[in-house]
């Protein structure tokens, strides 16, 4: 395997990071309605990622510079070519980011629901863009022999797009879902172990249309061997959570994220940016990466830092591993 | 109509907004995680109940910022894909390394260990806690190393070749990108800078509570600490600055003729550097000025008879190189940014010492209007910060990375001036409101003033802090 190559798949390896982790916080943040009666409640829900929801953001960071470093021609086409919709992620995360440390300066209950309706909103539409954007990338897009994208935004709005939007928004919330019931305990868990076995249906149902229609229409053998994966798990983590095993329900749903991701770049690969228009113009992995020194540099670094990235990160999940109750929030301090 | 939906001019405009705005939280991020580390060590050293307190009113005042930065500068790393793609792909293979360095060793480190610090009080020992604030710390500072390294690239090009094939410059040594001599002496002084504005947000913090005659016996330790910060880091500010200078002159000397507004070559008693001056509105010919005779000798070259090119030469030199065209930037920003940014700085320390002259043994002014001067020690300070940097990129123009790549052919070409206004517009507004609320709650915590500590643990006789949770 060349070092281009290997960066394709460490690229990748950042957005199954990113998605697994980021994806239960967009999840808890959406479940706000659905799963709180009073304060107390929205404060256990929010304080269950509370620790973590930074680094899992950093995921994204970390993968936007890796993109820009190992495929600069893949970062510029991408980052104008999807322009309004990700100025609408960037407002969406940082509404979201904010809130998280604002909602508590303040006692007024006014104070909070606008805060609560940011996080809620600014969950909801990178989950949802996110997908948007994946599908249409696997799909194609109109690109010119500079390979600048030649759509518009209304463009990437096709029905295949917002079915794998959709599908991201479901698997995180249900995600999310299932991350309340293993570190809730009491009423909340009841709650979200009821509300998962109901929105992991619809997802089920959701996430298999996706996938089969990418199947057919872009598939390789190792896309269908992940997404064979990734449909098991799903079902698997629906039973397991019907049966109240929320761990193993938890892990099975981080792995199908992971593997619908692979999924995904299976069926890019060896194209990064297919051109729909004319196939001349597709960004490839060859086409769009950077020279062989800057891989190097660049893979050194991966191999030292990325292992102990992930054993301190571990370490932090270790340290919060225990269960949230309405016993644990202290009456507001102000 | 036209005109307003230039996409270059919005592009340009779009990205120095934000990245100022970026820029009024990272210097108190990085100066306040040290500041709240040191007061912790303090703490965990002595039992002294008072650093607690300090450690967790300069905390909050940390934390509320910290919000900003992280998700202001999500804003930055995307953006150079978005309005400045013909610029990636240029700079992407030298450029992204840094960058891809800064986000794996750097902000890894500091959105976990932040986490850790806040929720893992009373969850960690407290030396393993203590060590979670040092690591955000460290990241901090290292990401701010990484950064300016990228940002010295586009300053003076090192470490690369160019790939004519490709139509892009091509990494050759990620050593001599990361020891860029740009960078050497724009990251002490930057960080240095940062040090400053933490100084004047302590000070200012302290000062208000002190003209009030409350919270002294926390808030007399925190000034003292704040002084003194201002007085050492404006002296390494100083330093660095001039260091800064040097390599700025010997490798960008349009920015230094520019600073200077110095249109003829001059050496010696010549080289004067002017403290003032009133020009002509666009600033292109002197009025009056005050002018100090060998000084900007001093500081370009450090030597009293050394010469200091001219803009009109250099631009005549300039147009041999690269053609006709007009190689100066806007000469009135760099020259009074560069003003504002020394005077502001020695301003401060005029202050700083003043202030610890009247604070000496345990004094304390009574005179409100001395203390009134102390609080506007931290927007001032933040302000020499900003425009700093303004001088910095403005000066760099019509470069976006110098001498290699012009602003103008950087920009996203199929990016319309409309998507580019939508979004400048967007920004504007959500950073305009979230300005409000950020400066409201900033006010509110330094108001409610250092919290109250429960009693010491009767058996070790150390506090038990509380973990404080969303
Ligand atoms: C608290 C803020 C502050 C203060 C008081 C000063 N500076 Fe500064 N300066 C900055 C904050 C700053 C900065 C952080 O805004 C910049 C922008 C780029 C950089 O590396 O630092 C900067 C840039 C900058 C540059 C431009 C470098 C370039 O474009 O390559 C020079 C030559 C100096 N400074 C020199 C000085 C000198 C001689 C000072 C004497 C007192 C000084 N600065 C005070
Ligand atoms: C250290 C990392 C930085 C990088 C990599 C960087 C990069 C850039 C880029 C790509 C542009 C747009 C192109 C141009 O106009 O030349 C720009 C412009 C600008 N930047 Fe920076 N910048 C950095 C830091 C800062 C900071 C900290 C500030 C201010 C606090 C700042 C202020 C500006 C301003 C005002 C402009 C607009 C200049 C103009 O268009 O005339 N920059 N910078
Ligand atoms: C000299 C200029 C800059 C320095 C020293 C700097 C430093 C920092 C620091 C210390 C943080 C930590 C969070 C905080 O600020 O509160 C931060 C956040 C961030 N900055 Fe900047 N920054 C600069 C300009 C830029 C530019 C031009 C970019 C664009 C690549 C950028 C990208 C980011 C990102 C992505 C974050 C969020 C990281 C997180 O989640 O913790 N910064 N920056």
């Amino acid at each position: 395997m060349d070092l281009a190559t290997l960066w394709f798949w460490i690229v990748a390896a950042l957005f199954v990071g990113y998605f697994v982790l980021d994806g239960f916080d967009f999840g808890v943040g959406m479940s706000l309605p659905f799963l709180s009666k009073d304060d107390t409640d929205r404060r256990v829900l929010i304080n269950t990622i509370g620790p973590v929801w930074d680094l899992n953001e950093t995921w994204v960071i970390v993968a936007g510079a890796a993109l820009f470093a190992a495929f600069p021609e893949w970062y510029a086409t991408l980052f104008s070519g999807f322009y309004l919709a990700l100025l609408l992620i960037l407002l969406a995360l940082i509404v979201r980011g904010v809130s998280f440390e604002y909602r508590h300066q303040r006692p007024e209950v006014e104070w909070k629901a606008r805060f609560d309706w940011m996080i809620i909103i600014g969950s909801a539409v990178p989950a949802l863009l996110w997908g948007v954007a994946f599908a249409n990338i696997v799909q194609g897009v109109p690109l010119d022999e500079g390979h600048n994208y030649t759509g518009t935004l209304l463009d990437l709005l096709n029905p295949y797009a917002l079915l794998g939007g959709l599908t991201t928004l479901l698997l995180f919330f249900t995600h999310g879902v299932v991350f309340v019931s293993l570190k809730t305990d009491g009423e909340i868990r009841e709650r979200a172990r009821k509300l998962a076995v109901r929105s992991g249906l619809i997802t089920i149902v959701v996430a298999a249309s996706f996938l089969v229609w990418t199947g057919f229409a872009f598939g390789t053998a190792w896309f269908w061997g992940f997404a064979a994966v990734a449909a098991l798990c799903l079902i698997g983590s629906w039973l397991m959570n019907a049966r109240g095993a929320e761990g193993w329900s938890f892990g099975l749903m981080a792995v199908t994220i992971g593997t619908a991701v692979l999924a995904l770049f299976s069926a890019l690969f060896p194209d990064v940016m297919p051109a729909s228009n004319d196939p001349a113009n597709s960004l490839t992995i060859a086409n769009a990466s950077s020279s062989d020194y800057t891989l190097t540099i660049m893979s050194w670094t991966a191999l030292i830092f990325l292992p102990l990235v992930l054993a301190y990160q571990g370490w932090t999940y270790w340290i919060f591993r225990k269960r949230l109750t309405r016993e644990h929030i202290p009456a507001a301090a102000h | 109509m036209n005109e307003l939906l230039d996409p270059l001019l919005l592009a340009r405009w779009q990205f120095g907004l934000t990245t100022v705005y970026h820029f009024l939280f990272v210097p108190i991020t990085i100066g306040m995680a040290t500041t709240v580390a040191i007061f912790q060590t303090a703490w965990v050293r002595t039992d002294k109940v008072v650093y607690l307190q300090l450690t967790k009113f300069f905390g909050t005042l940390f934390l509320i910022n910290f919000a900003m930065g992280v998700v202001t500068g999500i804003v930055q790393e995307f953006q150079f894909g978005m309005n400045w793609s013909e610029y990636s792909r240029f700079v992407g293979d030298v450029f992204g390394a840094p960058l891809a360095l800064e986000g794996l060793l750097a902000f890894f480190l500091e959105a976990t260990f932040i986490g850790l610090w806040i929720f893992g009080w009373d969850k960690l020992p407290r030396g393993l806690h203590l060590a979670t604030i040092w690591a955000t710390a460290v990241g901090t500072v290292l990401s701010a190393y990484f950064i300016i390294a990228a940002n010295a690239f586009m300053q003076n090009p090192v470490g690369f070749e160019l790939n004519d094939e490709a139509g892009r410059a091509e990494l050759v040594s990620i050593g001599e990108v990361l020891s860029n001599p740009v960078a050497l002496a724009a990251f002490p002084h930057t960080i240095a800078g940062s040090f400053m504005v933490t100084a004047g947000l302590i000070i200012a913090a302290a000062a208000w509570h002190l003209k009030r005659r409350q919270f002294a016996d926390a808030m007399r330790p925190a000034l003292k600490f704040g002084l003194w910060l201002m007085v050492g880091s404006m002296a390494a500010t100083f330093f660095f600055g001039d260091q800064l200078s040097l390599a700025m002159t010997a490798t960008q000397p349009m920015k230094m003729a520019a600073a200077e507004a110095l249109y003829d070559t001059a050496c010696g008693a010549d080289a004067s550097f002017s403290l003032f001056s009133i020009g002509t509105p666009d600033g292109s010919e002197e009025i009056w000025s005050l002018r100090v005779p060998y000084l900007l000798a001093l500081l370009s070259t450090h030597t009293l008879d050394g010469c200091v090119e001219g803009i009109n030469d250099l631009n005549a030199e300039y147009v041999e190189l690269w053609g006709p065209g007009d190689y100066t930037p806007i000469i009135w920003i760099t020259y009074w940014s560069f003003r504002w940014m020394i005077g502001l700085g020695i301003a401060h320390t005029l202050v700083a010492i003043v202030g610890l002259w009247l604070t000496r043994g345990d004094r304390l002014p009574k005179q409100k209007w001395v203390w009134n001067v102390a609080i506007w020690s931290f927007p001032l300070s933040l302000l020499a910060m900003s425009v700093g940097w303004v001088f910095t990129e403005m000066g760099r123009q019509p470069w976006i990375v110098f001498s290699l790549l012009p602003t103008e052919s950087a920009v996203s070409p199929n990016v319309t001036g409309l998507e580019v206004l939508i979004s400048l517009i967007a920004f504007t507004v959500v950073y305009g409101v979230l300005a409000v609320v950020e400066v409201g709650l900033i006010i509110r915590a330094i108001r409610k003033g250092p919290p109250e500590i429960g009693e010491p643990d009767p058996e070790s006789g150390v506090v038990k802090p509380t973990t404080t949770v969303y």
